[in-house]
């Protein structure tokens, strides 16, 4: 028998400390990149250790006292940061009860999403960072998730950490009347990633269920951390109802496979009940359903479906309706279309699709000539449906997206 | 990717101690918060259990206690980046058992789910 290769075992250690280990010393010393610096350096002698001496009994105690080491050495050679020292100095001598420990470090990691999430960041160094400082993801992994080379992710990663300096952004929670805002910034961020593996926009997978795992795990990490957030549950309830169908989402070939003509006993159950379950929470806490938990309603209609004619598609259109008139949106537009389609009957469908062409919001969208084509098709005018799946196919960027329209324009 | 870990040991003759119940409630309440835990649940002696056979064509049925000297105890089931942070896990969770019930023993299986 063999055993666990020792430096993958010390990786798997910091997958599971990292964030809160950068979040514990990023409250310390009030930098972010300093700290995920002495995180990294405490993993390098981690990684020099362990396999000779094994893996210590406390692993995140022993990174965390190794980069309070490593800081306080640092910041000795440098003497603008005499007060950061003492106050290194001051957390090491007040051993806090476990409980206010762990409450700590749940602050801290909320800090740390809320500033790798910060709006002074473009999205793409959000993403990046996110992934990197909470997913404990090295730079490479995540260039691979993100299909851009890994200069491009360092950069990106570099650049955002010297935003959060020079705007002197504080490691801090958001103040009461920000926290909607900042939190809706964090939300999206996960979404992002989310639909990155979910709908890859461009290459030739169809999906990469790596970063839509990752963003669960965000989800979730974050739905413990602000229980009391209903939005964080509606984005969680719909992350996990949209992921059990990942495996139902292509065909035998890799090739796309949309949600009517899905094989439901792929679905993944498990998946369905905890958003169901997150959902369920997200609507008890009360208030309006905020875009991520009505979408997630939206979601469990179809969940809740064991066949498609099961499905409530008069629920739908009228939770698509509700949500476009509080987030007025083109593509939601176009989904209330698909619903009133199937509510309604094709004509009805239409007249909606089309009073949204109108408006020309959606012209280089390949989803309205395909949702147009399948309601064209559905009223009998075979011509006019090839030309909009024709037309859907030649706006798509995903290859595997393009030859299903192609398909369908046959 | 998702994991299976298998709890496995010898019908103890004494309950857990308390102690070591909270110390799993705690690190369940960790890995949930991580992400990573997504179900988890003890498992009633075998002696409450059936086992049903297909042996040469014949279906039997059989009432426990099951003959096996190590019975099932418990499983969770992980969804985590890498085989290493199950078995990171598990390791952890075998280490609550090492230092608060002395003498005990049992095996964590770490298994991959399909297709997943």
């Amino acid at each position: 028998m063999q055993a666990t290769d020792p430096r993958r075992a010390v990786e798997a250690v910091w997958r599971i400390e990292s964030a809160r280990l950068i979040a514990g010393l990023a409250r310390l010393v009030q930098d972010v990149g300093l700290a995920e610096e002495l995180a990294q350096d405490a993993l390098v002698i981690a990684l020099e250790q362990w396999p000779q001496t094994g893996v210590p009994p406390n692993p995140g105690g022993w990174l965390m006292s190794t980069a309070k080491h490593r800081a306080i050495d640092q910041l000795r050679r440098r003497t603008r940061y005499q007060e950061k020292l003492a106050e290194i100095g001051r957390s090491q001598e007040t051993a806090a009860p476990e409980d206010e420990e762990r409450h700590d470090i749940e602050d801290d990691l909320l800090r740390l999403i809320f500033t790798a999430c910060h709006p002074v960041l473009s999205t793409e160094g959000r993403v990046a960072l996110t992934l990197r400082l909470l997913g404990g993801l090295r730079t490479d992994e995540i260039a691979r998730g993100l299909l851009v080379p890994e200069p491009t992710v360092a950069q990106r990663i570099s650049r955002a950490k010297r935003t959060l300096t020079t705007r002197n952004v504080a490691f801090a929670l958001p103040s009461p009347p920000e926290l909607a805002e900042r939190l809706a910034s964090v939300l999206e961020v996960v979404y992002l990633i989310f639909n990155e593996g979910y709908t890859a926009t461009a290459g030739d997978g169809w999906m990469r269920p790596e970063l839509c795992a990752e963003a669960l795990r965000l989800g979730r990490l974050l739905a413990g951390l602000a229980p009391r957030e209903p939005e964080v549950h509606g984005l969680v309830a719909l992350m996990e109802i949209q992921a059990s169908r990942l495996r139902a989402r292509t065909g035998p070939d890799g090739e796309p496979v949309l949600l009517p003509d899905q094989d439901r006993r792929r679905w993944d159950r498990l998946l369905i009940r905890r958003g169901l379950d997150a959902l369920a929470r997200a609507e008890e806490l009360g208030g309006t359903l905020g875009p991520y938990a009505l979408q997630a309603a939206i979601a469990a209609c179809h969940a809740r479906a064991r066949t498609p004619d099961d499905t409530d598609w008069p629920r739908i259109a009228t939770l698509y309706r509700v949500y476009g008139e509080l987030f007025p949106s083109p593509v939601a537009e176009l989904n209330r279309a698909v619903a009133v389609g199937m509510a309604d009957g094709p004509a009805a469908g239409l007249a909606v699709v089309d009073a949204l062409a109108a408006t020309g919001a959606l012209d280089t969208y390949p989803q309205l000539p395909a949702v147009r084509g399948d309601l064209l098709d559905r009223l009998g005018r075979r011509d006019e449906a090839r030309a909009e799946f024709t037309r859907a196919a030649s706006l798509t960027r995903n290859a595997r997206e393009r030859q299903l329209f192609t398909e369908r324009a046959q | 990717m998702r994991y299976l870990v298998l709890l496995k040991a010898a019908q103890p003759a004494t309950p857990p101690p308390a102690e070591l119940m909270e110390a799993i409630m705690q690190l369940g309440a960790e890995a949930g918060q991580a992400g990573v835990l997504l179900d988890t649940a003890g498992l009633q002696p075998s002696a409450r259990g059936t086992r049903v056979d297909l042996v040469g064509g014949t279906i039997t049925v059989t009432d426990g206690p099951f003959t096996e000297a190590k019975e099932m105890i418990s499983y969770a089931l992980y969804d985590v980046r890498a085989k290493e942070d199950a078995v990171e896990w598990a390791h952890r969770f075998m280490a609550l058992h090492r230092d608060h019930w002395a003498g005990w023993e049992g095996t964590a299986d770490v298994l991959e789910v399909f297709g997943n």
